[in-house]
């Protein structure tokens, strides 16, 4: 790979711009998409490559070419500087996802309890606003106070997020669908929300419960079948009230 | 692109890094599957003439070969492409335990 290439593809990364790296095979040249120069059908492949996140070798015109997708991160806002988002944050960093901790209560979103991390103290709803979640963001609410949760998942509903989850018991979650539904979001739209938030595996501990968020998350972002479960499965399913 | 190097997975960052620090570097890159494989297309490895390494490629069942094929390419600047596959029949060739296959691009940043 020659410098110019490597440095086109990292200025891509830091502008947040998703790009293939197109590899003739076995050949080795490489070029970056989309390119005008490069024709239509290569565009085309790779169009296809970004929107499924796929990185595949493709025949065009009776070539070989590999081509590797570097989509824009998946990000994830953490709504709520608390406990269970300190284990939370490390854990998803270490997955590879860019996250966001937003909470207007300076105590809890100090530097010192989220070394490293972007910290917005606005309101959850124009820290969402300024963030402009997209397929490949995914919304956490953590704080069990409706004053910030639900302005969160307001914006998230109103967004094409991949994955929104709310931390809290089922009859905690019923009063918030409530509260949601009244704020005009209807029913197929209040199923997006993964409450109690994470997969059931009787988690305990603010490291275990962060756990099953995140292996929620990854069951969503890759289509497991496991993500599709019925909102609620038991009662325990979503950790403490 | 030592931003980005936060994930262990972001191989290409640190190979970036240690370029950018002076090693030669050869990168690997799965660039097609059929099968079981452990790593999907897109997977990659780093190797510096150095010895050092970072990422995979397989389970672990390819990567003493594929660090010996960037090896090569660091000192010749010729890339390869590599095949690895259960249907090698003499046993001290490398292949993939778990029955898949794999083809694997090897380049050096220059």
């Amino acid at each position: 790979m020659t410098p110019e290439l490597l440095a086109a593809l990292a200025l891509a990364r830091r502008e947040q711009r998703p790009v293939v790296l197109a590899t003739k095979l076995p050949s080795g040249e490489q070029l970056l998409l989309p390119d005008p120069q490069a024709g239509a059908a290569l565009n085309e492949a790779a169009e296809r490559a970004l929107a499924t996140d796929r990185s595949d070798t493709v025949s065009i015109s009776g070539a070989a070419y590999f081509l590797h997708v570097h989509n824009t991160p998946l990000r994830m806002v953490v709504v709520g500087a608390v406990h269970i988002a300190q284990a939370l944050v490390p854990m998803a960093a270490q997955l590879g996802l860019a996250v966001v901790v937003v909470d207007p209560r300076r105590a809890f979103a100090s530097a010192e309890r989220f070394p490293n991390v972007t910290i917005s103290t606005d309101w959850p709803d124009e820290a969402l606003d300024a963030l402009r979640p997209d397929r490949r963001t995914a919304i956490v609410t953590l704080t069990h106070d409706p004053k910030l949760d639900d302005p969160a998942l307001d914006r998230a509903l109103r967004s094409p997020a991949l994955y929104i989850a709310a931390l809290g018991s089922r009859r905690t979650h019923a009063a918030r669908l409530a509260r949601l539904r009244a704020l005009g979001h209807d029913e197929a739209s209040l199923a997006r929300i993964r409450g109690p938030a994470g997969l059931n595996i009787e988690a305990v501990t603010a490291p275990e419960i962060a756990l099953s968020i995140l292996a929620e998350f990854v069951a969503v972002h890759r289509g497991a079948a496991l993500a599709r479960k019925p909102p609620v499965a038991a009662e325990k399913a979503g950790q403490a009230a | 692109m030592s931003e980005a190097s936060a994930s262990a997975e972001d191989v290409l960052a640190v190979a970036a890094d240690w370029r950018e620090a002076g090693e030669q570097v050869a990168l690997a890159t799965v660039t097609e599957t059929w099968g079981s494989s452990p790593r999907p297309a897109g997977s990659q490895m780093a190797v510096t003439a150095s010895g050092r390494m970072a990422g995979s490629v397989s389970g672990g069942c390819i990567e003493g070969a594929v660090a010996e094929a960037a090896l090569q390419t660091i000192s010749s600047g010729a890339p390869q492409l590599l095949d690895f596959g259960v249907t090698n029949e003499r046993a001290w060739e490398v292949g993939l335990a778990c029955g898949g296959k794999v083809k694997v691009f090897v380049e050096k940043l220059q």
